[in-house]
């Protein structure tokens, strides 16, 4: 009877910002503390458990007046390969592009191995970035040489 | 290879290794050249060890250089907190080649970054030991004539056996068969076997050592320890599969030869030592003309 109620909630179009889309449903609050989003004072929505046609669920973030650096971004291709950007400015779609998995990474993830120098002194983490036969990615620690996996990274 | 530091078996190429066993061959010819009478070598052992410390020491005095250094970490200044970049800064500014063991993974690459002179790896935790892979392929050359074409059969524990798996991936260069004798749970890591198989080269895997002891050029041994099993029954149940007795030798190879890494516990009875196919005291005796090799390579003089 009440056919004001809202049957979707609408998160108002970005004027000028970012949104990624694409990303794995699980992978979404990882791929916010990747790119420092908890920490930041623009305004920022996301949602998850959203339905999308290619993967079954998906994850989506936009956020507002903000730009990101390719190199930034590519950071979450570790945990969220399938992810797109789009960026608006005045409403309207500037660019279009999908994350690049980068071939190193610095400083941003952990090593795995609880010998690793770089988990005892203040030493910043770097791994060559390789995908095993399956296609699935994985860090080569130049310290230690052993391979931190999708399911251990964990994040500085 | 001059001023370039030894962290990691990958580190060097195929013709790099070899001309390192050339010099130490030139070495074991003439073991007390006094190259290195104007130069000061630093041993850094973060971490007690007795083969590679007093085989790398006797190298560097056979040859005429000081050495200066500390023996485990409770000597040094590591134990008031200092971190390992500041002692390899500090270290590096009394001396000209640096040669460390530390416990810690990845701890002598951190090193080769933070210092001004080139680090000699001799043991990072449980990750390189390339001075022990060099001296291991001395060693099978120096008894099989050759290192191509050889069939090796690495016995033990080949999960966590860092020299093992540095062997396998040196020998990957150079057309090996790979025969893989250990239990179950110890068998060699799927990374480790990534090479043998880019390589295009086979591997085979028992877990007996008579199903293949006969076939080989090589039979390297290697320790079982107690502390690698999950399970302690596991561990009493297979301990004894692995250990090599003298009659076992007696159908193998006229050129076989035995090897391992020492120190040995109990998986080669001792009687097998006065058999002429023993030779891992060779083996050890070995390490210190590639130590001398590897420290005038790298310092330039050879």
């Amino acid at each position: 009877m009440d056919h004001n109620i809202q049957k979707e909630l609408k998160v108002s179009a970005l004027e000028n910002g970012t949104v990624i889309d694409h990303i794995p449903s699980n992978r979404l609050f990882t791929a916010i503390h990747i790119l420092n989003l908890d920490k930041n004072d623009n305004p920022v929505y996301f949602g998850t458990n959203m339905s999308s046609k290619k993967y079954g669920s998906k994850g989506i973030i936009k956020i507002s007046d903000r730009f990101f650096d390719r190199e930034e971004i590519n950071k979450i291709a570790l945990v969220a390969p399938t992810a797109t950007l789009i960026e608006i400015k005045d409403y309207k779609v500037v660019s279009k592009y999908s994350v690049e998995t980068p071939k190193e990474v610095q400083s941003f993830v952990k090593c795995f191995n609880p010998k690793c120098i770089t988990n005892h002194q203040s030493v910043p983490t770097k791994f060559k970035v390789f995908t095993d036969d399956k296609g699935v990615i994985k860090l080569l620690c130049n310290y230690c040489e052993k391979t931190t996996t999708q399911e251990n990274m964990r994040f500085q | 290879m001059k001023n370039r530091s030894l962290i990691s078996i990958n580190d060097y190429s195929k013709e790099e290794y070899l001309h390192i066993l050339d010099v130490a061959e030139d070495f074991e010819k003439n073991p007390r050249q006094k190259i290195l009478e104007n130069h000061v070598v630093a041993t850094l052992f973060f971490e007690p060890s007795t083969r590679t410390r007093l085989s790398f020491e006797s190298a560097i005095s056979q040859l005429g250089g000081k050495i200066i250094g500390f023996t485990d970490a409770a000597s040094s200044s590591t134990s008031k907190g200092e971190t390992l970049m500041d002692t390899i800064k500090t270290v590096a500014n009394y001396s000209d080649l640096i040669v460390m063991r530390h416990p810690l993974d990845g701890s002598a690459r951190w090193a080769s970054e933070v210092s001004s002179v080139p680090i000699i790896n001799a043991g990072d935790g449980a990750n390189q030991h390339p001075t022990q892979c060099l001296l291991d392929m001395y060693s099978i050359r120096k008894t099989q004539g050759t290192l191509e074409n050889i069939h090796i059969a690495f016995v033990g524990d080949l999960k966590y056996g860092r020299t093992v798996h540095s062997l396998v991936i040196a020998l990957s260069q150079f057309n090996a068969t790979f025969h893989l004798v250990s239990p179950e749970e110890l068998k060699l890591p799927s990374a480790i076997k990534k090479y043998i198989k880019e390589a295009g080269l086979k591997y085979h895997q028992y877990t007996e050592i008579e199903e293949v002891i006969d076939q080989v050029d090589i039979l390297y041994m290697t320790r079982i320890q107690r502390e690698r099993f999950a399970d302690p029954i596991e561990y009493e149940r297979v301990k004894n599969s692995y250990i090599l007795k003298d009659h076992m030798l007696k159908n193998t190879k006229t050129n076989m030869r035995v090897l391992h890494p020492l120190p040995r516990v109990n998986e080669i009875e001792e009687a097998v030592d006065k058999n002429p196919k023993a030779y891992y005291f060779q083996q050890a005796l070995n390490g210190v003309y590639v130590r001398e090799a590897i420290v005038a390579t790298i310092l330039g003089l050879k």
